[in-house]
């Protein structure tokens, strides 16, 4: 039966897990997913799944575990965060490429260096162009939601892409939050019976996985993904409404918040996305028409469904945890991208916020959003840096 | 530059016709072409084990020649033959 | 166990087929089917980036009967114990009933160098495979780069003989050694003009239920600078110079095999390093008389890796 628990994100993510009772996991321990490993090596060594789970000696290895046991036809899981994401990076497009639906953990926390172990997208904006659908989470049930809708997405026969379910360091990861789980039962009739593609391990039926590709077929293997993600977007919405039938959650590509009648709009990903909410709750009081947004989906990137919350508005301002030094916050250029067909672009704004875990506060984001709607607010804005 | 039709392509560059590099000859990498004197062959099978593209033919236990489609022309068996019934001769 | 007869190997499955892109007189093909020649039970093929692996699958051909799988260079051993585990995995949920043989193949540089992490841990943790490192001493899909497996004097595209160089300057790294360290049931050195032992010893490997790992040397007529023709000469001669001595430690316990056994028992010539190296063309350079005094390392060095390893066999 659902209970409602007291739960932290790292938790919560290994009890999805529990559920589903993947085949496989492997996983090195870093901050702060190291958690989730735990928890899950003492469901294994409890006899609780029956998962055969390897503690590797790298990310590196994990990863590449991971991906030949999904080639080989297992339902894998895996988790990481920041170094461990950056050092798995070689692995991340060929998983990707191989077309093997595992589903990884990400616990978001910033990239070294300066090493730092707190909260920022520093390192899965890093993995952004690799091909993984990418979830994002803002609190510690959506932790757990996108940990159970993951597997369907991403083993759904249209997509058969891997899947990586992100959740803020700390914040989320060891933040303990009220959540209502989803009966085990049903978890496994939703998550459903694994069906591989191609499985290495039909040894009567060889087939070579991970080949060498020249130009004329490097290109078309590529643009099969693209095809792929385009989908992930239909498959996204349709495994989002069967969940909304077992549970009552509601997921959108693209969460809203007091858009409908906003004349400004701030795009923000994760946990920010609740410290945003306050925000606009404030701005609202002192009379501003303002909402904010949260893409849900970051990969396949939700551009229609962006354009959609754009549409008519005066301004924009989209708040990324992370920055390409020398350009914008890696999301800014894209919410442009996604406005760009747009009768008309509203004002764009991008604001640096958060990074190596500075501090996301309702006050921080108020005045930062006040200046956009007051016409003061710089095109880039690096929130809470004193110079 | 001709690409592939994507939906010719299984996804994920897997190749589900195992051993499909028969179709690809490299028979015409060669320079030299081992040939066999039958009569000095004791089928010995020398040349089979260290032939390494596959190309000595073996047929019910005896050595019937050369697959020349694959053959490089490296020359081991005609070295490793101990009764040197191999020579390699220009094509 | 399939008996050492050619004539019964030959009804064995053809695991890796002709039409792979493999220089003329490459000894790597010729070691794999002899490795795999080992293994009666299906296998799964896994090889590391590397020479063997960009000639065998190349899109739109396979060379692979079995299945295989590649992922990227420093991995391979990680790559292998991915299927292992998973093949655990789901013959636990009754979803495969036969046993199937685990291998992963990779060059030297993907064995001692790149990847030597993830096959120091695959074989800690004692995944059910089969290591093969196709030994042939550089980095030679990328052009004859020096690597650790390389012998002192070698020249290789990073390691010049010129005016203040001699070519390599560093003895190889003993990586069998390292493994043996490793405490798993089966290491050996196998070399491909030996086949009856190069079989033998895979049946063993495969045999042993843990992880097991075969150093094979693997003559290269492109990077050695050797006649096409002379591949199994080559192999031949490293271990008549004891450059490359064949034995196998069982569970610990080191025993000499093939030639290596009969040159300790005196029933067979220690051929001098210098027929060795004026084999091949990548020492040509060491017959300079101011070279003199690397001939005479290596010489000494290969001796004393030969006379510790002949005190090892005599361990209990």
């Amino acid at each position: 039966m659902p209970q409602d628990i007291a739960i932290n994100g790292d938790n919560a993510v290994a009890l999805a897990w529990k559920q589903i009772n993947p085949d496989v996991c492997a996983a090195y321990p870093i901050t702060p997913q190291t958690i989730i490993v735990e928890k899950f090596a003492e469901y294994v060594a409890n006899g609780e799944v029956d998962t055969e789970f390897v503690c590797v000696e790298s990310e590196h290895s994990a990863l590449t575990l991971c991906t030949s046991s999904a080639s080989a036809g297992a339902r894998t899981f895996t988790a990481t965060a920041s170094q461990g994401l950056a050092y798995m990076w070689e692995m991340l497009p060929i998983t990707a490429a191989m077309r093997v639906p595992l589903i990884m953990a990400v616990a978001n926390r910033a990239v070294s260096g300066p090493i730092n172990i707190n909260n920022d997208h520093g390192d899965a904006m890093a993995a952004r162009d690799c091909g993984w659908v990418m979830l994002f989470s803002e609190n510690v049930q959506e932790a757990y939601d996108m940990s159970l809708v993951a597997p369907r997405i991403a083993e759904h026969i249209d997509v058969q892409l891997p899947c990586m379910v992100n959740l803020d360091g700390f914040v989320l990861t060891h933040a303990i939050e009220r959540m209502t789980t989803v009966d085990t039962q049903a978890v496994r009739e939703f998550v459903g019976e694994h069906r591989p593609l191609y499985p290495l391990l039909d040894t009567k039926h060889p087939v070579s996985h991970g080949n060498m590709d020249g130009p004329d077929y490097y290109y078309p293997h590529k643009y099969q993904s693209v095809v792929a993600m385009e989908k992930a977007l239909e498959v996204c919405e349709g495994v989002f409404a069967d969940f909304k039938r077992i549970t009552g959650r509601e997921y959108k590509l693209v969460e809203e918040y007091m858009c409908d009648d906003a004349e400004y709009v701030a795009v923000i990903l994760g946990s920010s996305f609740g410290t945003m909410k306050a925000t606009v709750d404030r701005l609202r009081e002192k009379g501003l028409k303002v909402g904010c947004a949260m893409p849900r989906v970051f990969r396949p990137w939700p551009a229609e469904a962006l354009a959609k919350v754009m549409a008519g508005k005066k301004a924009v301002v989209v708040y990324d945890k992370h920055l390409s030094i020398g350009a914008y916050g890696p999301m800014f250029p894209e919410v442009v991208a996604a406005g760009s067909d747009l009768e008309q672009l509203p004002k764009m704004y991008n604001v640096i916020y958060g990074l190596g875990g500075a501090d996301a506060t309702v006050a921080g984001f108020e005045k930062s959003f006040e200046a956009v709607v007051n016409g003061t607010a710089q095109k880039i804005h690096y929130l809470g840096v004193r110079l | 530059m001709v690409m592939a039709s994507i939906s010719d392509l299984v996804v994920g560059g897997r190749i589900i016709k195992p051993g499909n590099s028969e179709q690809f000859n490299t028979g015409d990498w060669r320079t030299y072409v081992p040939v066999v004197d039958q009569d000095k062959c004791i089928d010995c099978g020398q040349c089979w084990i260290y032939c390494p593209d596959n190309s000595v033919v073996f047929r019910e236990g005896h050595m019937s020649g050369f697959k020349l489609t694959h053959c490089k022309g490296c020359g081991i068996c005609s070295k490793v033959c101990p009764r040197d019934a191999i020579v390699m001769k220009e094509e | 166990m399939t008996s050492l007869a050619i004539k019964d190997l030959q009804k064995l499955p053809v695991r890796l087929t002709s039409g792979h892109r493999l220089c003329a007189g490459c000894a790597e093909s010729i070691i794999a089917k002899q490795v795999m020649m080992g293994s009666e039970d299906d296998l799964v093929v896994s090889l590391s980036t590397g020479c063997f692996e960009v000639s065998t699958t190349v899109f739109p051909y396979t060379s692979w009967n079995v299945p295989y799988v590649h992922t990227a260079f420093g991995n391979g051993a990680a790559t292998c114990a991915g299927v292992e585990t998973a093949f655990n995995a789901l013959k636990k949920k009754g979803k495969i009933k036969e046993n199937v043989n685990f291998i992963n193949f990779a060059g030297d540089g993907a064995t001692y160098d790149i990847g030597l992490q993830a096959l120091s841990g695959a074989m800690e943790r004692g995944h059910r495979m089969v290591y093969v490192c196709l030994n042939n001493e550089a980095y030679m899909n990328t052009g004859i780069q020096r690597s650790s497996a390389t012998t002192i004097g070698a020249q290789t595209t990073t390691s010049w003989p010129g005016s203040v160089s001699s070519g390599k300057k560093e003895f190889s790294k003993d990586l069998t050694a390292i493994m043996v360290a490793h405490n798993i049931p089966y290491v050996a050195q196998v070399s491909p003009h030996n086949w009856r032992d190069t079989v033998q010893k895979s049946q063993k490997a495969f045999a042993c239920g843990g992880p097991a790992f075969i150093n094979a040397l693997s003559p290269c007529p492109r990077g050695w600078r050797f006649a096409s023709d002379q591949t199994i000469a080559m192999a031949k001669l490293g271990v008549e110079t004891c450059v490359w001595p064949l034995f196998e430690v069982v569970n610990g316990k080191y025993e000499l095999t093939g030639e290596s056994a009969r040159i300790a028992d005196g029933k067979a010539e220690k051929k001098p390093v210098m027929d060795w190296i004026t084999s091949q063309g990548r020492y040509k350079h060491l017959l300079q008389d101011k070279n003199a005094p690397v001939i005479e390392q290596m010489q000494n060095e290969v001796d004393r890796r030969w006379n510790k390893l002949i005190k090892l066999t005599e361990l209990d």
